[in-house]
């Protein structure tokens, strides 16, 4: 299956039903506020169900609701973190059908029937995923805030069969900010995981 | 085994699985959290003549709008200090642009995003500085420099003077930016009031000093407010002091009584908890043609706030990096509309030795002389400024493997002499230092009759490795491995420890930590040696020890007991103890710094003026390292902050209205996995018996020190251009390359 992305257009399209354009984040106050047109609207509520972690969940969704603030304030996987909420840094990276996504820029309203891995899904039980094994093991982390971003990002990134040296690695890698500045331990933690997987 | 001093985060497996949790991932027990989402003014001066917030509260969820209107009453005057007061919406006043003004409160974060959106606010403008300028005039003098501290200025010898008459001078203008922290996690808060009690799940580099605040706005003994933060996503001096929304969360809670949840969003971390301020210095350095300097002034200005007072001490290491007779150091303030700034990773010390080690780039030019041979010149053996000794300085040591590993000796003098094919090739080099701080901490410790310990301090992991460190002393002193030690930080029902900021946690809680597990130890030899049932039993507690879980005859280890053993006999659920520990006389007797030498090799793409730093060699010397692989990591992660400080990072603010214009991290850029190289880490082998009775200096700041500098110089080294305004971008470059 594909990746879909959902561009701007198609954000407003699905919320426009119910007038939400206004929920699109910003800075408060009148320059960000709608045409004074727009009444507040009633959100319809979705009904979906998607398979996380190998698990049927069936969730009730706000439309606007994003796929991270789903799984966070809905499902209580606050594994996946929010860093910036715009597809900036990396922090929200899971794998949506084994591919990996933002998920602070995928509604959840729309996953029906898809399938998602976080975090909390990598490990065989107790058994740590190599990468996540790797990570501690080459010190991939100090916050750990970015981490799980990192880490489903780097299972992605195994996952599309690209030859991967140090120099790809850093490439493919850059959509995963570290603020902590963990980058050389992380790229040798995916090295080493790469060589297992 | 491995050594325990290379061992692995204790907390990296919850870090990994997504089982850490952080401020804002915690809900109250009854499931009622409701989501504030804060509205922030569009204007940077003025008042607020009327809010509407007539739409907002028809959304679906609403539950209430906060603003200055019927925000609850807070007292101004007994949250401390180092706390902002403002902007707390106790008042109409607005003082810059992103100052929050309401809340919006609802039962979804979508509903509470949407009101936030739909609140109207009309303002009376008022005349607003926006910016500070590159050439400030109208400056003023701190009032409070150093929390009071330190004078804002000092003198010796006859700096100007001798400035006048040295045979060879430099005096430059560097420039540094606003930057941010960002760091990943977003400032949370969780607020519940139970009572006239506060619970607060915070992303805090300081329970107890957000205690302090929080208890002091809402007039409550400081027992009744409880701060909880086991995991924080990153500071770098973000989360030290306790910002306005922290408080406007428990007001929130307070006014609709219920649980409420802040989060800030990434563009609201821009004007909400505080930065890094613009500086503008001025360095002048007068030298013999030996290159002995025989001036040293460094002129400081920053940007201030126009309602709090924060002021970068930038000269602070130019009073004592070098020997000179004749040094004069002055820091002064530019008001403007913009929000209050604050300690940022290594704040002074990373603007102004940037500023101070490209001077001594240029002086080493302009003398011909090799850059590491006139830093040499001009060692300073002692602290000239204190004059004090130093507690320990192996900066020699620093600069020699720094020089050997990077293999500093290859490099051509002669600017813009060494290419990789197309590429301008430079090396530059530095000096970081850091002082070394400390404060009073406590902790207990409690050995169980499993035969696993708990260790409880109040201190903070912000990344910093506090939990593994805790972990390590415990299993140290009472020989256990670190699984069957548990560390507990981050919650101000633990012993009170203070702000993980200045590179000071490990020095002041270890030794606290270290004295509760020697009395727990103590205790606990004494049980056996008096247990007529133990195999110790008659011995002296001074023949006993501890390993692996068993206490143990020194000079016969196979005789001896677990724990297990000696405490079920004993019928003990636990043995206890607590520990305290404050600095003595040792900052009176020395002057106590950690220091550092930076190496960097940059590519300058001659057509594009894009740098790439290919290579960095940072040698430290700060005294003893807890742990060897999470202190590499640290300084590895701050010499990478100091590389987006060198060539990215810059704040952007609108002149026209003083908003931040690129408040996202797709705009504000820190570096990415392909912006850092190889990066070798050198920990120069330093005792300091004096210190601390650790002998750990800190290494969470000194890192970030001189990374700009270095890469400054090696930008001049490849393109013979010097750039004193950071950060490095092309647009700085490229016209002077094309020539
Ligand atoms: S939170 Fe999704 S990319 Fe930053
Ligand atoms: S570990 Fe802190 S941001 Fe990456």
């Amino acid at each position: 299956m594909t990746i879909r992305n959902f561009t701007r257009r198609e954000f407003l399209r699905d919320t426009a039903a119910t007038g939400g354009a206004a929920a699109i984040a910003g800075s408060g106050g009148k320059a960000w506020a709608v045409p004074a047109a727009a009444d507040p609207p009633v959100p319809t509520q979705h009904r979906v169900t998607i398979r996380l972690n190998g698990t049927e969940r069936a969730l009730q969704l706000d439309p606007r609701t994003s796929l991270l603030d789903a799984l966070r304030e809905q499902l209580y996987l606050t594994g996946t973190k929010k860093g910036c909420d715009m597809g900036a840094c990396g922090a929200c990276t899971v794998l949506l059908d084994g591919k990996r996504v933002n998920a602070c820029l995928v509604l959840a309203a729309r996953l029906d029937g898809r399938e998602v891995k976080t975090i909390e899904g990598l490990a065989d039980g107790d058994q740590l995923h190599p990468l996540q094994a790797a990570f501690i093991e080459h010190d991939g982390f100090q916050c750990g805030y970015c981490t799980p971003g990192q880490i489903m990002s780097a299972a992605g990134l195994l996952n599309e069969g690209r030859p991967l040296d140090e120099h790809s690695i850093r490439e493919w890698m850059s959509g995963n900010i570290c603020r902590c500045g963990a980058y050389p331990n992380i790229v040798s933690a995916i090295r080493q995981a790469s060589g297992r997987a | 085994m491995i050594p325990i001093t290379t061992a692995s985060r204790v907390d990296g497996r919850l870090k990994v699985t997504g089982g850490a949790r952080y401020a804002a991932e915690f809900a109250p027990a009854q499931d009622n959290v409701l989501h504030a989402v804060l509205v922030q003014s569009t204007i940077a001066a003025g008042r607020v003549a009327s809010i509407d917030t007539a739409r907002a509260k028809q959304v679906p969820g609403v539950v209430a709008i906060m603003t200055h209107e019927n925000a609850p009453r807070i007292d101004l005057g007994k949250a401390g200090d180092m706390t902002p007061g403002f902007p707390l919406l106790q008042d109409d006043r607005v003082m810059f642009n992103g100052q929050h003004l309401a809340v919006a409160i609802a039962t979804s974060f979508e509903a509470a995003q949407q009101a936030a959106q739909l609140v109207e606010l009309h303002y009376n403008r008022d005349e607003a500085t926006l910016l500070m300028s590159d050439n400030p005039t109208g400056t003023s003098v701190p009032q409070r420099f150093r929390n009071g501290m330190r004078p804002p200025a000092s003198t010796r010898g006859t700096p100007q003077a001798s400035f006048d008459a040295a045979a060879v001078k430099i005096d430059q203008i560097y420039r540094t930016p606003i930057e941010h922290h960002n760091p990943m996690e977003p400032h949370a808060t969780l607020a519940e009031w139970q009572g006239d009690r506060l619970l607060v799940h915070n992303a805090s580099q300081s329970v107890f000093g957000n205690r302090k605040a929080l208890a002091g706005f809402f007039g409550l003994p400081e027992d009744n407010v409880r701060i909880v933060s086991p995991f924080v996503g990153g500071g770098f001096g973000s989360k030290g002091v306790s910002w306005p929304h922290i408080t406007l969360a428990a007001m929130a809670a307070k006014l609709v009584g219920q649980p409420v949840k802040l989060v800030l969003t990434r563009r609201q971390m821009f004007t909400s908890n505080g930065y890094r301020p613009k500086t503008v210095q001025h360095v002048r350095l007068g030298a013999d043609r030996d290159g002995r300097l025989t001036a040293v002034l460094h002129d400081g200005i920053s940007q201030n706030s126009a309602y709090g007072e924060f002021s970068e001490p930038v000269g602070l290491a130019s009073e004592m990096l070098y020997s000179c007779p004749n040094v004069a150091v002055t820091h002064r303030l530019s008001k403007v509309n913009q929000g209050l700034p604050t300690f940022m990773r290594a704040p002074g010390e990373a603007s102004g030795v940037y500023a101070l080690e490209s001077a001594m780039d240029e002086l080493a030019w302009a003398l011909g002389m090799d850059p590491i041979e006139l830093r040499l010149k001009n060692y300073a053996d002692r602290d000239e400024h204190e004059d004090k000794p130093f507690s320990s300085k192996t900066l020699r040591a620093c600069y020699e493997q720094g020089a050997a590993a990077f293999d500093w000796k290859r490099r051509v003098a002669q600017p813009r002499s060494m290419r990789d094919g197309r590429l301008l090739i430079g090396l530059g080099m530095a000096t970081a230092t850091y002082p070394v701080n400390r404060s009073e901490a406590a902790a207990k410790v409690r050995l169980q009759a499993d035969g696993t310990a708990i260790v409880r301090c109040g201190s903070q992991d912000i990344g910093t490795g506090t939990y593994t460190v805790m972990a390590q002393l415990v299993g140290e002193h009472l020989g256990l491995p670190l699984d069957r030690v548990r560390a507990e930080l981050g919650d101000t029902a633990l012993p009170q420890a203070p702000v993980s900021g200045g590179s000071q946690s490990v020095a002041s809680i270890s030794p606290a930590i270290r004295e509760a597990c020697l009395a727990v130890r103590a205790q606990t030899l004494q049980l056996a040696a008096g247990d007529p049932a133990s195999p110790l039993h008659g011995l002296d507690p001074e023949e006993l020890d501890v390993a692996d879980g068993r206490i143990l005859q020194s000079a016969e280890k196979s005789r001896g007991e677990t724990y297990q053993a000696l405490l079920a006999r004993q019928g003990r659920a636990a043995i206890e103890a607590d520990g305290s520990a404050k600095p003595g006389e040792e900052k009176q007797k020395f002057s106590m710094h950690s220091f550092g030498a930076q190496f960097v090799e940059v590519a300058v793409d001659p057509d594009l003026g894009e740098v790439r730093v290919r290579r960095h060699v940072g040698a430290f010397a700060a005294g003893r390292i807890m742990n060897a692989k999470t202190g590499r990591s640290q300084m590895i992660g701050g010499i990478v902050f100091g590389m987006g400080m060198a060539l990215t990072e810059a704040t952007e603010v609108d002149p026209r209205s003083g908003r931040v214009t690129n408040a996202t991290m797709a705009d504000y850029l820190v570096p990415v996995h392909l912006d850092v190289p190889e990066i070798e880490v050198i920990m120069v082998a330093e005792q300091d018996d004096a210190v601390n009775p650790l002998g750990a200096k800190g290494i969470g700041e000194l890192p970030t020190v001189g990374t700009a500098a270095a890469i400054a110089n090696a930008v001049y080294h490849a393109t013979g251009q010097r750039i004193r305004d950071l950060p490095i971008r092309p647009d700085k470059l490229i016209d002077g390359l094309s020539i």
